[in-house]
């Protein structure tokens, strides 16, 4: 087992990895207000008496935000706390207009839960893992400060605020950036699998706080530091890297880690202090008087159970036993919501074309689905038109293709006019003479006049040099310009040839 | 003709819906005297015209032999912390002077749903936070009644709802709105010889009103009779779904059901609130109370409230935490007031917005807000109040056990003359530590007119009772107000 250290001065240092990862809530609407979160609206145009902090307004929690962090705890098997509160963490800051942030402090709605990733050696992680997740909790977000619009002022946007967003704690199990990496996008693909965020970390959808701390292996652990807000999986990695290599230095050197906010900027690779402990606000929390608190019913928990889709670790593990894929293909097709979604119409599709049962299959329309598919839409670039990629197109270039009428090759070419104009594959392969030559009499006629103009050959092949075989097929194929059914010509042959 | 604006609510609806007058009149001879009585100094900003449209409004309707609402024709006075559309609403800060709402508090909307009108927006403590109306930033308001040889002093209408009090005793408006979150609907009342109640705790909707402390503040209202009361509560109250505490229970027909018989109910008297300091004239016009309940059919029992003396200093933690977080929304950013000094920055704008912003008794309680939730210091204060407010809250229900009401006076001293307690802010509070323990329990509670004293001040007797009982508390106080027959009126000065 080969595990992540750092190489210092002293010796070897075991990097210690928490994230929090912030996870906006898909949902209409806020989560204590009516107001739109939809991305890209004009600034101040989804902003509610409520998330404005006027006079007198109050907050009143929205179910389905509710309904989503706790699919969310369900979904990493997580305790899910039938009585939870909502606490105030009080600052000043501009883009927060209540002066305080409505979070969950002392009684989270998601108590303790784990989540699983993969061995993956090439990544660096080398056996599977459980990772403990400690809570999760629903807040607000602010809204945000534009700084770029006027010379002296800043403009303030609260599009965003009171936005719901869940907090997920994981504890300080990773030990890698590999691994954090892995537990990101694991968490990303289960949130996108229950339909609670959309994991669009670009767009801030979700973003994590990267705890980083280094000791030497079997030593307690050391003082951590925070780096706020980093929006990509790469990003995490890239600040594990950075931070443990910059305690190393710094212990090694005879000083101490401050326990410290930091933040890291993408474009050096590199954090730097944003605020240290001492300067630590005091957020003064409180449980928030104008709400009661959440008591959740037996009935709403069978309610979000039931509504659970099938999740990715428990979909992978029936693609291997049921559809007899192999390990890779199955972690492949599972890890995001659209492949699977894909490969499983897909499958459907071809199975119900052929036939045969789904099982049956499975490897050819994986196979398809994993490499063939996207190797010809790659290769088209912006030729190709991804409305015309649809199910019942590519069914039928594998209907056709299981059926022996078209080769493999000729499927990547009927492929390829599909995409590029979205006409039927099964015209395609007839006006394009895209198809397989299955007629023996055809081929018989062929491989007469093969044998009859290579007398030499077949002495010698069946003298016992059996690898002319391969001649007499390529020749067959290429008498009949490609379009020979294969396994026809072969039989043929090895019946002629004796 | 009777003069108009002797008239209390149910007078005035049923005068109206019967034809001897008709609203607009009403409307009319109330504006006038509310611009006739500026020297009280009741309202921060009037608005004679809502009243008058809001009067046509029900007599159009009366034209029409359509109902004429539960309020229909009565114009009230508007305590200046309920937002109201287009009209300044400002909690008699400097912070939201010149603030004109986009919306309507669901109280004040109720209300004009049931044919009120508005005759103007009441003064009252900076942010409710007063008991003596002298924290306005607009000024305080002055009571209507004198003292009896007491060379023209002016008297405190009692706060925070000083401004609705003054106008109602002063007959400038038949019947105001209140909110009460330590007091600040029964402590006025009983200092200027009127009703106010204060309901159970989510009775009335908290939207729209400028928040003091959300889990106390309760709006009510403030009337000459237990009857005006019940009609304007009645309208007032009721589930709202904009308010995540508003209590989702149907709203009882109060003034249908109001009764003096007493016989069968058990009247406890809480030992506690024998407090040393307290004026003898107060423990007399509790002995008188007792009696007119034992003359209504009731029966005395003695209650024990054993953290009674715990309710204050718990109140003074847990209303100013709230308090320091709720207020934190006045930071000159979107609405409001706006200092920012040349050259300063976001910070330098908070500091500079709130000091001129906000009155002194307003920062005390921010600052003391701030230091009980302040890390370290939380568990110690804040934490062992609210475990005080859960046994104040268990005596009640413990001594609910053994009767149906609690009697006790509103507050243990009489009205005092304005500047005489507000150096010590300490004295001021205890004024209040009558009215606080029902608040920390959110239990209905009013304040009934009982006599007044040797120096001509009104006395007021309180009425507690069990959680969404306000029926019980209404009969019980019109018991009281049958046999007080307080007709007593301030001397008209103004």
């Amino acid at each position: 087992m080969s595990s992540y250290r750092i190489q210092g001065a002293t010796g070897e240092w075991e990097v210690v990895i928490g994230l929090e990862v912030h996870a906006q809530v898909t949902s209409k609407a806020k989560l204590f207000s009516g107001a739109s979160t939809a991305f890209g609206a004009e600034p101040n145009s989804q902003v509610s008496l409520v998330d404005a902090a006027m006079p007198g307004m109050l907050p009143v929690p929205n179910r389905e935000c509710i309904r989503q962090a706790v699919r969310t705890g369900m979904a990493i098997e997580a305790e899910i706390n039938k009585y939870s509160r909502f606490d105030r963490k009080n600052y000043f800051y501009a883009d927060l207009p209540q002066g305080y942030q409505i979070s969950q402090l002392y009684h989270p709605i998601v108590g303790e839960g784990s989540l699983h990733i993969e061995a993956d050696e090439k990544a660096g992680i080398p056996e599977d893992k459980v990772i403990g997740i400690e809570r999760i909790h629903v807040e607000q977000d602010a809204g945000k400060l534009m700084h770029d619009q006027h010379p002296t002022m800043s403009y303030v946007d609260l599009n965003r605020s009171g936005v719901a967003l869940m907090e997920i704690v994981s504890k300080p199990d990773m030990r890698s950036p590999a691994e954090a990496g892995a537990y990101v996008r694991k968490l990303r693909s289960i949130l996108r699998y229950v339909g609670s965020c959309d994991g669009n970390m670009e767009e801030g959808s979700m973003r994590a706080d990267v705890n980083v701390s280094v000791r030497k292996p079997g030593e307690p652990f050391g003082t951590r530091t925070e780096t706020k807000n980093v929006n990509s999986v790469r990003f995490v990695m890239q600040v594990i890297e950075y931070e443990a290599n910059r305690q190393v230095d710094v212990l090694e050197n005879g000083g101490s880690v401050d326990q410290e906010t930091r933040l890291f900027d993408p474009n050096t690779g590199t954090t730097r202090t944003m605020r240290s402990k001492e300067d630590a606000h005091d957020y003064r929390y409180f449980p928030d008087p104008d709400l009661l608190p959440l008591e959740l019913e037996d009935g709403f928990l069978d309610e979000c159970r039931a509504s659970l889709p099938e999740l990715p670790d428990a979909k992978r593990a029936r693609y291997e036993t049921e559809l007899g894929l192999t390990p890779y293909n199955a972690r492949e097709l599972t890890a995001e919501v659209e492949t699977f979604a894909r490969f499983e119409t897909l499958l459907a599709a071809t199975a119900k074309g052929i036939g045969k049962p789904e099982a049956e299959v499975a490897t050819q329309v994986a196979n398809w689905a994993l490499s063939v598919a996207p190797g010809v839409m790659k290769s088209l670039g912006e030729e190709a038109n991804p409305a015309h990629a649809t199910a019942e197109a590519q069914a039928s270039i594998l209907d056709m293709q299981a059926k022996g009428e078209i080769s493999g090759g000729q499927a990547k070419e009927i492929y390829e006019i599909v995409l590029k104009t979205g006409r039927d594959p099964g015209e395609i392969a007839d006006s394009e003479g895209l198809k397989q030559v299955s007629d023996t009499g055809a081929i018989e006629t062929a491989i007469d006049q093969i044998i009859a103009n290579n007398e030499d050959k077949v002495a010698e092949y069946r003298g016992g040099k059996d690898k002319l075989f391969g001649f007499f097929v390529g020749q067959t194929m290429k008498a009949m310009q490609g379009k020979a059914n294969p396994a026809v010509v072969n039989q043929i042959l090895k019946d002629k040839l004796g | 003709m009777t003069e108009l604006t002797n008239l209390g609510v149910k007078a005035i609806r049923d005068g109206v819906a019967g034809g001897d007058f008709t609203a607009r009149e009403v409307a009319e001879a109330f504006n006038t005297a509310v611009a006739e009585a500026a020297e009280l100094n009741a309202f921060i900003v009037t608005t004679p015209d809502h009243a008058l449209a809001a009067a046509d409004a029900v007599d159009a309707k009366r034209a029409r032999g359509e109902a004429l609402g539960a309020m229909g024709g009565v114009p009230i006075g508007m305590k200046d912390l309920f937002a109201t559309r287009g009209v300044q609403t400002s909690a008699a800060s400097h912070i939201l002077e010149g603030f004109k709402p986009e919306y309507e508090s669901t109280v004040s909307q109720n209300l004009w749903d049931a044919g009120a009108g508005m005759l103007g927006k009441l003064n009252l403590d900076q942010f409710a936070m007063g008991s003596s109306n002298e924290t306005s930033y607009f000024g305080n308001v002055v009571s209507p009644w004198r003292k009896a040889g007491g060379a023209n002093t002016d008297m405190s209408p009692g706060g925070s709802s000083g401004g609705s009090s003054s106008a109602v005793a002063a007959r400038i408006a038949p019947a105001a709105t209140g909110t009460d979150t330590g007091g600040s609907i029964r402590q006025p009342a009983a200092f200027t010889g009127i009703c106010g109640i204060k309901p159970t705790y989510g009775r009335c909707s908290r939207w729209g009103v400028v928040a003091f402390a959300s889990s106390l503040d309760q709006a009510g209202p403030m009337a000459r009779s237990v009857e005006d009361c019940a009609i304007m509560l009645e309208a007032m109250a009721g589930f709202d779904p904009k308010d995540a505490t508003s209590l989702d229970m149907p709203v009882p027909d109060w003034e249908a059901a109001l009764s003096a018989d007493l016989k069968g109910k058990k009247i406890g008297i809480p030992k506690e609130y024998r407090m040393d300091g307290t004026d003898e004239e107060i423990l007399k016009s509790w002995e008188q109370g007792k009696e007119w309940l034992r003359d209504a059919g009731a029966e005395i029992v003695d209650v024990s409230l054993p953290h009674t003396k715990y309710a204050l200093p718990a109140y003074y933690i847990v209303a100013p935490a709230e308090a320091s977080s709720n207020l934190a929304r006045y930071d000159g950013v979107r609405y409001g007031l706006r200092d920012l000094p040349d050259g300063a920055g976001l910070q330098d704008m908070y500091a500079a917005t709130r000091a001129a912003g906000f009155g002194d008794e307003v920062k005390r309680r921010i600052l003391i807000g701030t230091y009980v939730l302040s890390a370290g210091f939380y568990d110690a204060y804040y934490t062992q109040a609210q475990k005080i407010r859960t046994l104040v809250a268990q005596d009640f229900a413990n001594a609910f056990g053994q009767c149906d009401a609690i009697l006790a006076p509103t507050t243990p001293t009489a009205s005092f003359p304005l500047n005489s307690l507000n150096e010590d802010p300490l004295t001021m509070y205890l004024n209040d530590v009558f009215a606080v323990p029902a608040s920390l329990a959110g239990l209905p509670a009013m304040s009934v007119p009982a006599m007044l004293n040797s120096d001509g001040l009104p006395l007021g007797l309180q009425v507690v009772g069990k959680p969404f009982d306000e029926q019980g508390v209404l009969d019980v106080g019109l018991a009281i107000q049958q046999r007080a027959e307080f007709e007593a009126k301030p001397e008209k000065w103004w």
